[in-house]
């Protein structure tokens, strides 16, 4: 019956902090196989709802449930389970190996037989020996790595683990996460790097100020972003008029000397037509192929965008 | 290794950390350094504190050396040499980050508070056996395996002595194990490490402080300090448990609340830093 059970689901998960709310209602389902992003800008929850799906975070309301288990009731719910939030940490007086034994320890089960081989999957055979206080960042998250396969997961949970890595090192980890993937292990990944989530993740959680702006398969997201386009007229303030009233017509936003809004194909050809009616001679009107991270800052900033730009259109219509 | 894991394995691996830390040693080595530094001290200069109990007699026989340790140690030196493994137990966890490392494993956090309370414990009943028996030997070497004047006046024979103090560092346990789980208290609520030990200290002190204040007498033999004189009941003549008895039960009113405290307090609490 645990099989059945979604890896990750999710639901109305809320953290408050007092006044401050870190998680404010998060809605969630990682399918088998997915590697799933969880995408926003630094301090948007990510990391609290993470450590909540882990079971470290008591939420203030909502539920977690893995593989239908909750990690709030029991630490069976993490059967199957691993990851880390924010850096890995380790015993700094004990060396990697030594770490990962208490790991193993820790885990049960045939957990030790896994240091060996995770040891190499991560490539830090050699320094296994070494103390954990004189490793680097870079070797630490792999630690964390190694850590998470011990318990031979068909979860992982990782909290931004190419922060702080070289590029070098953001390169391996990458890697390792996709071969991780490959292997059949659903991922969980959060990042605030749009590049990343767009090169290993096949669905997305997008969060804003600990709340969910958009959740759903990375191609739909795509195909969102390509139904804007921009817009050149001889008198912008008449134009935006123009677009703002044209049913069909969203998200106007003027830029310099141009506009730009989300709209289908139909609706566009009837806009044309408005515009040189109304005046305002077309210069250029073409689809923009919005790339992610303009999307993602759409979605992530959009209140702030509007309210900066604002002011400007106001100056320019009076 | 397989199986489940559990309260032992996380007491195991918490000796094994234990052991891999200085500020063990920094504890463990005082335990053991003081008697030596005392004997030698007191068998340069002669003489010898004469106004504490068996104060007199370390000259006549090893034995009266740790008994007058018990005393000197109960002001500050045994709790906060417990204090700094206890006091750090939970709160390194929270300094190194560790907490969410260990926590996300397969052991309920019941079974690591358990774990962690075994081991703080285990650290002070070693420095206590470590400090006894060090001055025991330290002790024997200077003064000889003597017969001991009990505190009713009467002799006793040396093979007797030996068990008798044997017995009062049992004894002497019951109160360094209450403060010990003062220790893990703080160690757990304030999640800082030094606080929890300088904590314990001071709670410590306090205790002793209101055990002086006039007025405040009454309230002397309920206090915590107090029961680090308990073990004297057993050095007269006959042995008078009752010292022992209220320590018992006086130790297990601090120490059972601060353990159901800290316990509840680990269980409830968010793992937010690290």
């Amino acid at each position: 019956m645990q099989n059945d059970a979604a890896p990750v689901e999710v639901r109305g998960l809320v953290k408050r902090y007092g006044d401050l709310v870190a998680v404010a209602g998060v809605d969630l389902t990682v399918e088998p196989g997915d590697v799933y992003g969880y995408l926003g800008p630094n301090g948007a929850g990510k990391t609290t709802s993470l450590r909540m799906m882990l079971g470290l975070i008591r939420p203030t309301a909502g539920q977690v449930r893995l593989f239908g288990r909750d990690p709030q009731v029991t630490v069976h719910a993490l059967e199957g389970v691993a990851g880390f939030v924010e850096a890995p940490r380790f015993y700094p007086y004990l060396s990697g190996l030594e770490n990962l034994r208490m790991m193993a320890a820790f885990d049960g089960a045939d957990a030790a037989e896994r240091i060996g081989p995770s040891l190499d999957i991560v490539d830090l055979a050699d320094r296994a020996r070494d103390r954990v206080g004189g490793y680097s960042h870079g070797m630490r998250q792999r630690l964390g790595i190694a850590g998470a396969l011990l318990r031979n997961p068909r979860l992982m949970l990782l909290d931004e683990p190419t922060t702080g890595l070289d590029p070098g090192g953001m390169r391996d980890m990458r890697l390792l996460v996709r071969r991780l993937a490959g292997e059949g292990i659903t991922v969980v990944l959060s990042s605030h790097l749009l590049s990343e989530v767009e090169e290993l993740c096949n669905r997305v959680a997008i969060v804003r100020s600990g709340s969910m702006v958009y959740e759903g398969h990375l191609s739909e997201l795509r195909r969102t972003a390509g139904s804007g386009y921009r817009l050149r007229t001889t008198d912008d303030a008449l134009a935006e008029r123009v677009c703002r009233a044209q049913p069909g017509v969203t998200n106007v936003r003027a830029g310099d000397s141009e506009l730009r809004f989300t709209a289908d194909e139909p609706v566009v050809a009837q806009l044309s037509v408005a515009l040189v009616e109304s005046g305002a001679a077309i210069l250029a009107l073409a689809p923009e192929h919005a790339t992610l991270e303009e999307l993602f800052f759409r979605l992530t900033e959009g209140d702030e965008n509007r309210d900066r730009v604002a002011p400007a259109t106001l100056e320019r219509a009076s | 290794m397989s199986g489940s894991p559990n309260v032992g394995t996380v007491y195991r691996w918490e000796l094994r950390k234990l052991r891999a830390q200085k500020r063990t040693y920094l504890g463990l080595g005082a335990a053991a350094a003081v008697p030596v530094i005392f004997v030698v001290a007191t068998s340069l200069r002669g003489g010898g504190p004469n106004d504490v109990a068996f104060g007199r007699y370390i000259h006549d026989t090893g034995l009266a050396i740790p008994l007058v340790l018990l005393l000197f140690g109960s002001i500050w030196m045994f709790p906060l040499i417990t204090a700094l493994v206890a006091g750090d137990i939970v709160a390194a966890e929270d300094g190194n980050g560790t907490l969410k490392t260990i926590l996300t494993r397969s052991l309920e956090r019941g079974q690591v508070f358990g774990g962690k309370l075994l081991a703080a414990w285990t650290y002070a009943v070693a420095a206590i056996f470590l400090n006894g028996a060090v001055a025991l030997v330290a002790g024997t070497i200077a003064s000889g395996f003597n017969p001991l004047v009990s505190l009713s006046g009467t002799t006793v024979s040396a093979p007797r002595g030996l068990l008798l103090v044997a017995l009062s560092l049992l004894v002497y346990l019951i109160p360094i194990i209450a403060i010990a789980c003062v220790g893990l208290l703080l160690s757990t609520i304030t999640h800082n490490s030094a606080a929890a030990v300088v904590g314990t200290l001071i709670f410590s002190l306090m205790l002793q402080l209101i055990g002086i204040l006039p007025g405040l007498g009454a309230t002397r033999p309920y206090l915590l300090s107090t029961q680090f004189d308990a073990w004297q009941g057993l050095l007269r003549q006959p042995i008078d448990w009752q010292p022992i008895v209220r320590a018992a039960w006086v130790c297990t009113l601090y120490a059972v609340p601060a353990t159901v405290w800290a316990y509840l307090a680990f269980l409830r609490r968010d793992v937010a830093g690290g």
